[in-house]
């Protein structure tokens, strides 16, 4: 690979580093992603997984190495790092969705005060992407009269209202009920086939390997492997990626 | 098995300490073993002691005649006679404003708006009211009940701001009809704030004390919480100054020497507004504190998912932090309200006729001399009045919205 | 084509987060200081035109020339002002203290008798809550002081108590020890009963850290400290003499007197502050989950260990914050004293001191100085605390 990224890598990270105090959270980590790609990122706990791509979106804030998110590298700038975040939507293990406003107004507040969007034109688009994640039905109930399945639907209808070039999931299914599980999981994969960059970081094994184009072991706060899934699943070359596996397996 | 079976049998009737009957609940309650009894009886005894010298003083030993010949002074200070129906104007208003607001924040005519709406009613009962009193009293129940219900029937969007909007033209014109405009001889001639006294200005000082210090209070709290180290500091310096010292110096400290931080030629500030800012200081820093509990309860989550969506720090906080930080501390608020009111009592002490105030003038007054008993009684029964039934409301409010249960 | 090293790209300075984070910062402190600067300035001028010098404590050396009319030290209107402060701020902790240990006790007692199965008690104690909580502090202050203090009878016409305590509008006149010569000894006897009992303590506590059973060590002390003290009371030839008052025409003799202002102070600030603490020790008991309670009788403990060793360690985690701001209100609130005519610190200093030098500036930062340590001091005192309890906890 060149020095340089080429048109279609959509995000490059090269040797992005990030020390908590002085525990070393990530070590020189380098991924470069295709656009309309989708990588899944596996990991034990404690690897580093989640640290990394909220560092892609700047909730954490990375103290060496390059991250560039579209064509905009991310610094301290105010103005790339408020266009990367609008680039770039997230799903969050807890949802996060916010229990004050309807499940409407969740979708429509972004849109409306970041992208100056109409409110009607905003509703309409609101209610296209409910009815996309399958519910509708649920558009003036509060956050906290749904399911966690349904409450993952709308934090990913969510994320989407700000038409997003990449969507960042950080362990979407981790904290769900086993029977919502696949709800989530199928709105996911529908959203991977319209050609949605998706950085995914999961423990779903039958997930990464339907619908990762790539998977990214991570250990340590290392990248320890890159592979399609069939390499990963039969042909792991690393020992503790085949140790984790084992055990995950 | 059979023998307890055969047990069973004779207990198919609970036992009498068990049952729902009057003695059953007697016996439970109250004579349940021998400490209990004993118990009861020294409680019984301490009762009638307290009861009997009570209903002595009230009905035998009481001279209440001061009460009905300062009833006026009590309740407005020396704010006119003929102006009284610009007050009544104010209290219509405010029944009619908060039963509007209850409907846009709350939805449901709850047991707490019930209550609400039988504030007035308890006060009819306070045996010194005249009748056109009590006829004005009922006309705000109706008022706030009016407000209720017709707001139910407006098709209005954002109930939360609507609410905020009433409460600020409820502000302005409350305070246009209590100054007055125009004129000596006009229909509505000034009166000056050093008139207004008694129940009205202890209300109002409360009123105006936390209102005004609500914005400092929020924005000392979000300070507070920043992330900016200097304004942090800065924050917690101003709060931990305040809520270190007690309220009556900084009261004496408005008074002697809010005119000298002024430049020359300041115009001479009234002594209830140097009152009133003192009491705002002072209030803003309690707000800051329950605000921040408010804050502090909103999971880091919110906040993330907020920046991922691109939401400015300023759009972050007007739309996702604060709505929830300050639902949450609603209760706590109300407290703090409550609190405020019972405090307001010591600016009797730097010269303002307040409720307080105004009893220590009665007081001096040789028509009434030793009437002390009569007379702050009365003031301590309206003060519980008014802060009973608002924490009483407040905690319906509490546990309806399930706050405090864990 | 774009190159990598993006973190070689330094913004512009008005777009780089950390600058805008520093200059945030810069604009508020410029804008509270510029805004301090001008008051303090507008200030100065205007103290220059009242005084030769505009700020000096030199004042606090003359002398006072007002009495005060009570004191724990010797002071009289020859003395300096510092001297009257001090007698102030010693009146302050006097009221403080002893208020704080009887609204404790009295609080306790309403607490726990609010949550009595006995339904008189309850009530009783629900009752006197809900007054004293919706009641303004300076409104039962004023109520004591005039409506209660100042309607007992003339010192002629004092009500007597068991022969000894005698109360009249002046106060109440209350027996009290005169030491002898044996004081002394005693006083180190009672020092030796101390020792032992924290002797005995320490051995106790370790050998319940041995054993696992920890004995009732503050009880033990007590115990040891009450025998060491009563063996020195029956020993030695009479340590303390009962000095009892008596009527002697218009005055009481001996005994000592607490005047109706320290009283009607004391009282009120226990009635009103025992409600709050009541509230606080219901709702640390009521904090221990039923769970607790029960996992205890599972496990076979008595209500009564149940009690020591299960709810009380986790209730008193609970309450002792608020219970220490309780505390801290009470010293607060003393200074209340001003309306009913008790020397404490605020009246000496905040009326006092300050009519008569017009020095507002110094006297406002000597009063809010001594105020702010006294919770700083707390609240330090109280943070410790607080980590200590967690380390337990974890």
């Amino acid at each position: 690979m060149s020095e340089e990224a080429t048109a279609d890598e959509i995000i490059v990270c090269q040797d992005v580093c990030k020390w908590f105090g002085d525990f070393q959270a990530l070590k020189n980590c380098s991924l470069r992603v295709q656009a309309q790609e989708v990588v899944v990122i596996i990991g034990p706990s404690g690897s580093g997984k989640s640290t990394f791509i909220r560092c892609i979106n700047r909730l954490e804030e990375h103290q060496a190495g390059d991250i560039i998110v579209d064509g905009i590298p991310l610094t301290r700038d105010v103005r790339n790092i408020e266009q990367i975040r609008s680039e770039t939507g997230m799903v969050f293990q807890q949802f996060n969705l916010f229990p004050h406003l309807t499940v409407l107004e969740n979708i429509t507040l972004a849109p409306i005060q970041v992208r100056k969007m109409r409110k009607d034109e905003a509703q309409d688009t609101a209610m296209s992407l409910l009815n996309r994640v399958g519910i509708p039905e649920q558009a003036d109930k509060y956050p906290g009269q749904l399911s966690g399945g349904q409450q993952q639907r709308v934090a990913i209808a969510r994320s989407l209202a700000m038409s997003p070039k990449i969507m960042l999931f950080d362990e979407p299914t981790s904290a769900l009920d086993p029977e919502m599980i696949k709800e989530v999981l199928d709105v996911m994969q529908e959203l991977a086939e319209t050609g949605m960059t998706m950085l995914v970081v999961t423990h779903e094994m039958g997930f990464a390997r339907e619908v990762a184009d790539r998977i990214v072991f991570m250990d340590g706060g290392e990248i320890m492997e890159v592979g399609t899934p069939e390499h990963f699943f039969t042909n792991a070359q690393h020992d503790r990626t085949k140790l984790f596996l084992s055990q995950i397996l | 098995m059979t023998s307890a079976a055969d047990a069973n049998s004779d207990r198919s009737v609970l036992p009498i300490t068990e049952r729902y009957t009057l003695i059953g609940w007697v016996r439970r309650n109250l004579f349940s073993d021998t400490l209990n009894s004993l118990l009861t009886l020294a409680a019984l005894a301490f009762l009638f002691i307290v009861a009997s010298n009570l209903l002595r003083w009230a009905f035998v030993t009481a001279e209440w005649g001061v009460i009905p010949a300062n009833f006026n002074l009590i309740m407005r200070g020396q704010y006119p006679a003929t102006e009284a129906w610009r007050l009544w104007l104010v209290i219509y208003l405010l029944g009619a404003v908060v039963g509007s607001s209850w409907r846009l924040l709350s939805g449901k005519f709850s047991g707490a708006a019930r209550l609400l709406i039988a504030i007035p009613f308890v006060l009819m009962l306070i045996p010194f009211f005249s009748m056109a009193t009590r006829l004005n009293l009922v006309i705000t129940a109706a008022a706030s009940a009016a407000g209720f219900f017709i707001t139910g029937y407006l098709p209005i969007q954002r109930r939360g701001r609507t609410a905020a909007y009433l409460l600020l033209a409820y502000l302005v014109v409350m305070l246009i009809l209590l100054q007055g405009v125009g004129a000596e001889e006009g229909p509505m001639p000034p009166v000056a704030p050093i008139l207004w006294g008694g129940l009205l200005l202890s209300l109002l000082l409360a009123f105006f004390g936390i209102t005004l210090s609500f914005p400092l209070g929020v924005a000392l709290a979000l300070g507070r919480q920043s992330k900016l180290p200097a304004i942090r500091v800065m924050s917690v310096i101003y709060i931990e100054f305040i809520r270190g010292v007690p309220l009556i110096s900084l009261l004496f400290m408005g008074q002697v020497m809010l005119q000298l931080f002024l430049p020359d030629g300041f115009p001479l500030v009234d002594r209830v507004l140097r009152a009133l800012v003192a009491i705002t200081l002072f209030s803003a820093a309690y707000t800051a504190e329950n605000v921040r509990g408010g804050l502090q309860s909103i999971s880091r989550g919110q906040y993330e998912a907020a920046n991922a969506l691109g939401l400015s720090t300023y759009q972050s906080t007007i739309h996702i932090i604060l709505p929830q930080a300050l639902r949450a501390v609603i209760p706590v608020l109300v407290g703090q309200f409550i609190s405020l009111f019972k405090d307001t009592t010591l600016v009797a002490l730097v010269g303002i006729f307040d409720l307080l105030g105004i009893a220590r003038t009665i007081l001096a007054n040789p028509d009434w001399l030793g009437t002390q008993q009569e007379v702050y009684a009365i003031i301590a029964v309206l003060f519980w009045i008014f802060s009973y039934s608002m924490s009483y409301a407040s905690r319906r409010l509490e546990q309806r919205l399930g706050v405090g249960q864990r | 084509m774009q190159t990598i090293h993006a973190s070689q790209v330094r913004p512009p300075f008005y777009r780089d987060e950390r600058v805008l984070g520093v200059f945030s910062q810069v604009l508020v402190v410029v804008i509270v200081l510029g805004l301090g600067l001008f008051f303090f300035s507008n200030m100065i001028s205007g103290l220059r035109e009242k005084h030769a010098v505009a700020i000096t404590f030199s004042f606090l050396g003359q002398t006072a020339g007002f009495d005060i009319g009570e004191s724990l030290i010797e002071y009289s209107r020859e003395r300096t002002y510092l001297r009257a402060f001090v007698v102030g701020l010693l009146n302050t902790f006097q009221v403080a203290v002893l208020g704080i240990v009887f609204a404790t006790a009295l609080g306790i007692l309403i607490g726990v008798m609010r949550l009595s199965t006995n339904f008189l008690v309850n009530r009783i104690a629900a009752v006197y809550i809900d007054i004293f909580r919706n009641i303004p502090l300076l409104v039962l202050l004023i109520f004591w002081a005039q409506g209660v203090f100042l309607k007992l009878p003339r010192v002629a016409d004092a009500i007597v108590l068991a022969d000894s305590f005698y109360l009249s509008n002046r106060g109440v006149a209350i027996p009290w020890g005169i030491p002898t010569e044996s004081w002394r000894t005693y006083l180190i006897v009672l020092g030796a009963g101390v020792i032992i009992g924290a002797a005995l303590a320490y051995f106790l506590r370790e050998h319940g850290k041995r054993t696992g059973r920890m004995p009732l060590v503050t009880l033990w002390f007590i115990i040891t400290v009450a025998a060491v003290g009563l063996i020195g009371w029956i020993v030695l030839p009479q340590p303390l003499t009962l000095d009892i008052p008596s009527l002697e025409g218009f005055n009481t003799q001996g005994g000592i007197i607490l005047s109706q202002q320290f009283l009607a102070l004391l009282s009120g600030l226990i009635i009103y502050t025992a409600a709050f603490i009541a509230e606080v020790v219901r709702a640390g008991i009521q904090s221990v989950s039923k769970g607790q309670r029960e996992a205890a009788t599972a496990l076979g403990l008595t209500p009564a260990q149940t009690l020591r060793l299960i709810i009380f360690p986790q209730a008193l985690r609970v309450i002792i914050p608020p219970l220490t701001s309780q505390y801290l209100n009470l010293t607060k609130n003393s200074s209340l004293a001003i309306a009913i005519g008790y020397p404490d610190l605020f009246a000496v200093a905040g009326n006092t001191i300050l009519n008569q030098t017009g020095r507002e500036i110094e006297m406002f930062t000597m009063i809010m100085g001594t105020y702010l340590s006294l919770s700083l001091l707390t609240s330090i005192l109280m943070n410790v605390y607080n980590r200590r309890i967690r380390l337990v906890e974890r």
